[in-house]
């Protein structure tokens, strides 16, 4: 698989604060979904912001799809990223609906036949067509962020990087949201990176990559991450529903499997443990 | 904020919203001046009978308008009982120190009366038939000559579209914080005037930190986005001059004329 992300040994710190990265590296597969997971200050958003050149790197190398990021590609690079933040609010740029899909498209000096159609065709694609008049005041939080989804679909990029794009939404509006991304991910061919706490989230990802203190723990198949729940817990992150479940079932004298399950394989597991009973 | 009117927008299809946003913004610029240069009960009528109609095509209830004019009430009430009394001439009928009632007077207050209305009106109609990107838009393209004299337009007319974007999320959040605060004990709205100004730095230091915070986020999202500067962009809406404004300024200029003929010289 192909690296569409190379991060080499970057080190960097915000002003007048100690070393956030040292020489930290990490890669991207193509096509993948890749989670990074990690506590409040672990520094998963500023490597996002990093990889977008929204903050300037201070040593080491980030190439992202055979570009270096540097002032040069910067807005190359930001053509091939489209970045979904945390707050609905503070993303929303165009004064209704139609106008912040546009607003990337705008700035690109789309022609104005061309923008109508991909506005059209974007606002259709997340669900949000009849909503093209609203202002944001009278959208709800994952209506916002579906309308922020539209913006970097229009622009289709290769990558989509969300942010602790969920984290402001209730568990309906983060389940929504996930499963657009991840159609529009297969539709497209996209790589997707999501910043997240959601634990569960990131076991439906491809890559889980750990991050605790500005440095990689770990990072493997979520099936091999999630099992050990301890070494989760002790960087401060708990372990999915199914997990915690089958440790809750080994207390109780179930011996169960060691190995990480999701849903769907718990719930045929625990099918097969009651008919050979 | 239930009867806040500034900027409040009511949808239609009328006449009067299909105008476009500059001939509209231009129309009541011109109307306004036109307003002063009336005198007469002519040339009142005849700025009366045009506004009337404007508000019929635009479709919207009269309702509406008594609403933007109730806030200004005092303002108005104040201004013409001011005429009434100090202005001297014609035939008095009630006289008592420096206050005088005459004709003359009583006329005059009728005409800052009709005066304040129609000023109420026409700007009522703007804001309640234009949406305000559509204003924004407006502005940016009556204000186009200016980039000659290298005045920013466009870095204009962004503010002001993000301004009027966040003017109800601001509005939000006042009332989150006014209740937070209020929940922590806080008594907006009663005591002495020292009081009242010291129980506001609680809600309005908040409010500006929360405000710097959209502003840091919202760049972001809009560098992420591709934003370079706003000069270099195009242009999802256009709002077109359009027959209607055509014959609209045709009506307008006309009325313009004949008030200048019959108006007292």
């Amino acid at each position: 698989m192909k690296d569409i992300i190379q991060i080499k040994n970057i080190s960097f710190n915000y002003p007048d604060q100690p070393l956030l990265f040292d020489k930290l590296s990490m890669d991207v597969h193509e096509g993948e979904w890749t989670a990074i997971i990690g506590q409040n200050g672990s520094g998963k958003s500023t490597l996002a912001r990093l990889i977008d050149g929204l903050i300037v790197l201070k040593s080491g190398q980030i190439v992202v799809d055979g570009l270096t990021v540097n002032d040069e590609n910067i807005f190359e690079i930001r053509n091939k990223i489209g970045m979904v933040f945390q707050n609905p609010e503070d993303q929303f740029v165009g004064a209704t609906v139609e106008d912040d899909v546009a607003f990337g498209l705008e700035n690109r000096q789309v022609p104005r036949e061309e923008m109508h159609r991909i506005v059209e065709k974007s606002l259709r694609q997340v669900g949000m067509w009849e909503f093209r008049d609203r202002i944001p005041a009278n959208l709800s939080g994952g209506q916002k962020q579906r309308v922020a989804i539209a913006g970097i679909v229009a622009l289709s990029p290769k990558i989509i990087i969300l942010d602790e794009a969920t984290s402001m939404l209730d568990p309906r509006g983060r389940q929504e949201i996930l499963s657009l991304v991840n159609e529009i991910k297969k539709q497209n061919k996209l790589t997707v990176i999501s910043i997240t706490h959601d634990i569960d989230e990131a076991a439906g990802a491809d890559w889980v990559i750990v991050v605790n203190n500005g440095a990689i723990v770990e990072e493997d198949k979520p099936d091999n991450i999630f099992g050990d729940i301890e070494k989760l817990e002790s960087i401060g992150l708990s372990a999915p529903f199914t997990s915690q479940l089958m440790t809750a079932l080994k207390a109780r004298g179930i011996d169960s499997h060691s190995q990480y399950l999701n849903d769907e394989r718990l719930i045929t597991w625990i099918k097969k443990l009651i008919s050979t009973k | 904020m239930s009867n806040f009117l500034f900027g409040r927008y009511l949808p239609g299809k009328s006449w009067v919203h299909q105008m476009s946003p500059q001939s509209k913004l231009m129309l009541s610029f011109y109307f306004v001046i036109v307003i002063f240069f009336a005198n007469n009960v002519w040339t009142y009528a005849s700025l009366s009978v045009l506004i009337l109609i404007v508000v019929v095509m635009s479709g919207v209830s009269i309702g509406y308008f008594l609403k933007g004019i109730r806030p200004l009430i005092w303002l108005i009430i104040f201004t013409v009982l001011l005429q009434i009394l100090f202005s001297s001439g014609g035939h008095v009928y009630w006289h008592f120190g420096p206050f005088s009632v005459s004709d003359t007077s009583l006329i005059n207050g009728g005409y800052i009366f009709v005066r304040f209305l129609l000023i109420i009106m026409i700007s009522t109609v703007l804001t309640l038939t234009t949406t305000p990107l559509a204003i924004a838009d407006g502005v940016q393209t009556v204000l186009k000559p200016l980039k000659k004299v290298h005045f920013p337009v466009d870095t204009l007319a962004l503010m002001l579209s993000i301004a009027l974007r966040f003017v109800p999320t601001l509005m939000d959040e006042m009332e989150t914080i006014l209740n937070a605060q209020r929940s922590r004990g806080v008594d907006f709205g009663s005591g002495s005037l020292k009081h009242r100004i010291q129980a506001a730095v609680p809600l309005l230091v908040p409010l500006f930190t929360g405000a710097i915070n959209h502003a840091e986020n919202l760049s972001t999202a809009m560098e992420a986005r591709g934003f370079t500067d706003s000069e270099h962009r195009s242009k999802y809406r256009v709002y077109r001059w359009q027959r209607k404004d055509t014959i609209s300024w045709v009506a307008f200029l006309l009325v313009g004329v004949l008030v200048l003929f019959i108006r007292n010289n």
